[in-house]
């Protein structure tokens, strides 16, 4: 059964409303969550993604030892009863820290990716749309942010965000990953304004903002739902280096990306310290991917998996 | 290779010059269905046979199947088709042969001209290399000066000016007319017994069509080949071809000499196409004839006659099974056929020449002496009220004076510096009154698509003004603006990508009523009744447009512009991307809502029949100018200016006889550069009355440009020292 005949079912079924006998007309957002939400993939991504988060921030409760405790009787211990996912090299429950790290990775991934992306989408498709002296500024900014590096950026700022919180870290991880996007949105959204819905829309009076958020955004909706997914994993991943450097998640505190830089070193010989940590990741980028392609196929009426 | 299931045809393939050159019996292709998709069954049985020096002429909508017949013929059809049935050329099974047997005969017996000249050509050979490419491949022993020395004279027979040296130039060097001729002195290159022309001019403007249509008439006397003539278009096919198969829905339904498919169709369908086309050489003023519904999904196909759910005389019999294409009265009776239902179904045998029709009720249809207009319902078309006010008393609703829209070309990358300019829109006049049409015609490049992005824009132009519902656009503020967006909407050519593919139809057709603040009750009420007007389901609201057909979607267009009752609608083209059978019912549908909401219409076309039909008023126009502007009775019966008689001449009309009987005005060469329009008058490079004035007359040409001057009573104005009334339809 094709999807369009799903719905119209569906609407017949569920769209009484007023007092007319007339079905009510569904809009465009809640037909493409109709959509998304009759996938199975969709589902599955949603329950593993609300498991994790379960996992994340329940998990750590019904776990004997606490997060800073640590057992000096036990380093390095594969997984035991008493310690259900091993200790690591200074006797910490790796139960406890990898949760508490998926806590923050949770919430590093998902927020950097989504603000990276639509960054990235508004700066692009404000300057592809607007042209002359809009472009030119938004290029500029784009461009000096693409040459700059960013440890350099990150160094004369260090003094001055030192202490502030996680939302400071997420704004700068953000800040570092839109560029290249943005010129590619830039570019489809050049020729996408050519396209003769924009000029119908621009003739009835539409505003340049709505029509960019109302036509050029969702038809580039493909692009920019591969670029989120892909961003959660390199958010999850560019937090280890910046780490590294002292900055972001610190010690005592963890992130699955600490955590896996610590395992990686001692993966062979101790593989418990590196395989739950990093299967999490895996399981969490596998899970967002479910949802985004779902999400993209929603949006897309002419998507293959739709029509099959 | 194309896997193929070859009947054991003749295969003794001796040369008798009275056999057929070309043979096609019982030709299937099925495309095989992917993911579980039920198969394609894109031709299903077509047989036809060419004599030498025969025109074949093969007409159908998009989607009949008449171009992947002609294909698969050539071998040219993807590994995974499955084509079955017989092909014999000049006696000789070419079905099933391998890719390199194939290779030698494609381009030396047989060859064939495609659609779309720039992608057939490649475009990093020059010209000339690619036809001594064709000439050397069949003829290795031919030297390459030698096989030079053919292509430029080649070319030269295609009309190719300067040939020597254009065969050194590259296909983007050409214009669109350009490439086509030299797709043809490709295809002529080795002499082919059989040419297959796949729409041949459908992407050319309505003069180049002429001049390669012409050249086709030439190429087949200079090579005595058979043409097969591939096109949709029923006008080329008239004055052209002896014979024609007509096709729907993968299947030959109707096929006979040119005259009796055209006078005598014995077919539902190809008597609903016929009334369907916008005719240029009918005065009066007759709704067209519109076939409801679209053709079907050949995936689906229902049994029985595949026309029959659109049939206007479709009987319960029709369902039962397939019709055969049979001489007119060889059909079953229909006792016969409630007595043994299924028994038809076969494709008719090969071809025997005689005219023969898929319809059990031809005999019928023959006997009474049915016409389109005896078995189609006429669509009643109101009159309107405005209609009755002359002209002179109804209000101006846009007002267009001396528009100019002038693109600066530029060079350079860091430096721009302006080297020339795009002379788009060149200071054009006309005025629209309510409840009237002014069509505006010309050829591609002429700027008429510029006229109406400048009137839309709203903005100041560069010189002229635009006034729109007595409001001058330039003087307006901002909220003066967005008011008269209410009233100026516009509908655009085509009808995919006018529609945001993200939205579905209620969304769509809901975004002005949003814009323009309604109440959610008021949207909810209002898209539903402006579906309801456009002829399309409510309930299918929800759906996106990839999921309606082309005229379903242009429907959606039409609803999204009569949202807000605007005053004036503003059409490009549109329905120059629609078959002629939803081509009618869209223009139908526009007369329908002119007479009841008493709409103007500024209704840009190329094609000059559906501006005939369809408007009031008509200007032309060329490299940015408009050169004749007059009512239309006045202009299409009587223009004075060359070029609006070599563009009306050079229209095919849908009528073999007075078809074969018209004298065609071919103008030669291009349209010239907009950057650099010629002094004096525009059109005088290609003016056939120019080629005729003595050189004292001529001067006047090349110097003075001339102005628009009445020819007769009334408005008709037309831009030519030397206007002279002549008909030419």
């Amino acid at each position: 059964m094709s999807m369009s005949a799903e719905r119209v079912a569906s609407e017949t079924e569920t769209g009484q409303e007023g007092g007319t006998d007339e079905t009510r007309i569904p809009g465009r957002w809640s037909v493409v969550l109709g959509t998304m939400l009759r996938q199975r993939r969709v589902l599955v991504g949603l329950a593993v993604l609300l498991l994790l988060v379960a996992a994340a921030w329940i998990g750590p409760l019904l776990s004997p030892w606490g997060f800073e405790e640590r057992d000096y009787a036990s380093f390095l211990r594969p997984p035991s009863p008493e310690h259900w996912l091993g200790t690591d090299n200074t006797g910490r429950d790796l139960y406890i820290i990898t949760l508490v790290g998926l806590q923050k990775s949770i919430i590093i991934g998902l927020l950097v990716a989504v603000i990276t992306t639509a960054v990235a989408a508004v700066v692009g498709a404000f300057a592809g749309y607007f042209l002359n002296l809009t472009d030119k500024v938004l290029m500029w900014v784009t461009d000096l942010a693409l040459v700059l590096p960013s440890f350099l950026i990150l160094a004369i700022l260090f003094p001055a965000i030192r202490d502030s919180g996680w939302i400071v870290f997420v704004l700068l991880l953000a800040a570092f990953g839109w560029m290249i996007t943005a010129k590619m949105v830039r570019g489809m959204t050049i020729s996408l304004k050519e396209r003769e819905y924009v000029y119908a829309a621009r003739y009835m009076g539409v505003s340049p903002v709505r029509i960019i958020f109302r036509h050029i955004i969702p038809n580039m909706s493909s692009l920019l739902i591969v670029d989120a997914t892909i961003n959660v994993s390199s958010a999850i991943i560019a937090e280890t280096s910046l780490s590294y450097f002292g900055f972001g998640v610190q010690a005592p505190d963890v992130s699955l990306g600490t955590l896996i830089a610590l395992g990686s070193r001692q993966a062979v010989t101790h593989p418990w310290t590196f395989v739950f940590c990093t299967g999490l990741l895996i399981v969490l980028v596998m899970a967002v991917n479910l949802i985004g392609e779902g999400l993209r196929d929603a949006l897309d009426p002419q998507s293959k998996s739709r029509r099959a | 290779m194309t896997s193929t299931e070859t009947k054991t045809g003749d295969p003794t393939g001796e040369r008798n010059p009275e056999a057929p050159v070309l043979e096609v019996e019982d030709l299937h292709v099925t495309f095989p269905g992917v993911n579980r998709a039920p198969d394609i069954r894109a031709v299903r049985g077509v047989s036809y046979r060419l004599n030498r020096g025969e025109v074949l002429g093969i007409v159908g909508e998009s989607g009949s199947g008449k171009s992947v017949s002609s294909l698969a013929a050539m071998g040219l059809l993807p590994e995974y088709a499955k084509v079955s049935g017989s092909v014999r050329l000049k006696g000789k099974e070419i079905l099933g042969l391998d890719d390199r047997r194939l290779a030698e005969i494609r381009g030396r017996t047989i060859s064939m001209v495609f659609q779309d000249p720039l992608s057939a050509l490649t475009p990093v050979y020059t010209v000339g290399d690619q036809i001594i490419e064709a000439v050397q491949i069949h003829n290795p022993q031919v030297g390459r000066a030698k096989a030079r020395e053919r292509a430029v004279r080649l070319l030269e027979l295609v009309g190719i000016p300067n040939a020597a040296q254009r065969a050194g130039a590259f296909p983007h060097e050409f214009s669109g007319g350009m490439r086509q001729r030299v797709m043809i002195a490709m295809a002529m290159a080795n002499d082919p017994d059989v040419i297959i022309c796949d729409e041949p001019t459908t992407a050319l403007d309505v003069t180049i069509q002429a001049q390669v249509l012409e050249l086709l008439k030439t190429a087949q006397r200079e090579t005595g080949a058979a043409i097969v003539m591939i096109t949709h278009d029923l006008g080329v096919v008239a004055g052209f071809v002896d014979r024609v198969l007509v096709m729907y829905a993968g299947r030959p339904v109707e096929t006979g000499t040119v005259d009796e498919v055209y006078h005598r169709p014995r077919m539902p369908y190809t008597m609903g196409l016929l009334g369907a086309v916008p005719r240029l050489d009918l005065a009066e003023h007759a709704p067209l004839v519109p076939i409801k519904g679209n053709p079907p999904s050949l995936a689906e196909l229902p049994p029985g006659c595949p026309f029959a759910p659109r049939c206007p005389i479709a009987l319960p019999q029709c369902l039962a099974a397939e019709p055969s294409l049979l001489r007119i009265g060889a059909q079953p009776g229909l006792a016969e056929i409630d007595a043994a239902p299924g028994a038809a179904g076969e494709s008719g045998g090969p071809d025997t020449g005689e005219h023969r029709v898929a319809c059990i009720r031809s005999g019928e249809i023959d006997t009474e002496q049915w016409t389109g207009a005896d078995i189609y319902p006429l669509p009643e078309i109101p009159e309107g009220e405005a209609t009755r006010i002359p002209r002179e008393e109804r209000p101006v609703v846009l007002e267009v004076q001396d528009l100019v829209k002038h693109h600066p070309l530029m060079k350079g990358a860091i430096f721009k510096r302006r080297v020339g300019t795009v002379y788009a829109v060149d200071g054009i006049s006309f005025d629209i009154r309510e409840h009237e049409t002014l069509g505006l015609v010309g050829e591609s490049g002429c700027g008429k698509s510029t006229t109406l992005m400048e009137i839309l824009s709203l903005d100041k132009p560069a010189r002229g003004k635009v006034v729109v519902l007595g409001r001058e656009s330039g003087t307006l503020t901002g909220r003066e603006r967005f008011d008269i967006r209410r009233d100026l909407q516009v509908v655009f050519q085509d009808p995919m990508s006018a529609l945001d593919p993200r939205m579905p139809v209620f969304e769509i057709v809901a975004e002005p009523l949003r814009t323009h603040g309604r109440s959610r009750k008021e949207i909810n009420r209002r898209v539903r009744e402006l579906l309801d007007l456009v002829g399309l389901d409510a309930s299918h609201a929800a759906r996106y447009p990839a999921e309606f057909s082309g005229g379903q979607r242009q429907r959606i267009g039409i609803a999204r512009a009569l949202a807000l009752e605007p005053r004036v609608l503003v059409l490009d083209e549109p329905v120059s991307a629609l078959d002629v059978s939803i081509q009618a019912g869209v223009i139908n549908l526009l007369e329908e809502l002119q007479a009841r909401l008493g709409l103007a219409y500024l209704f840009v076309a190329h094609d000059l029949s559906v501006v005939r039909h369809l408007a009031d008023r008509v200007a032309v126009m060329y490299l940015g100018r408009i050169v004749e502007i007059g009512d239309v009775r006045s202009v299409y019966t009587e223009p004075a200016h060359p070029y609006t008689q070599a563009l009306l001449s050079a229209i095919p009309i849908p009528d073999p006889e007075k078809e074969r009987a018209r004298a065609h005005v071919v103008l030669e060469g291009d349209l010239p550069s907009p950057a650099n329009p010629p002094s004096g008058c525009r059109f005088r490079t290609r003016c056939q009355k120019f080629r005729a004035l003595t050189g004292e007359d001529q001067r006047r040409c090349l110097t003075e440009e001339p102005a628009l001057q009445p020819v007769s009573g009334g408005d008709h104005t037309a831009a030519c020292h030397y206007a002279e009334k002549r008909a030419v339809v």
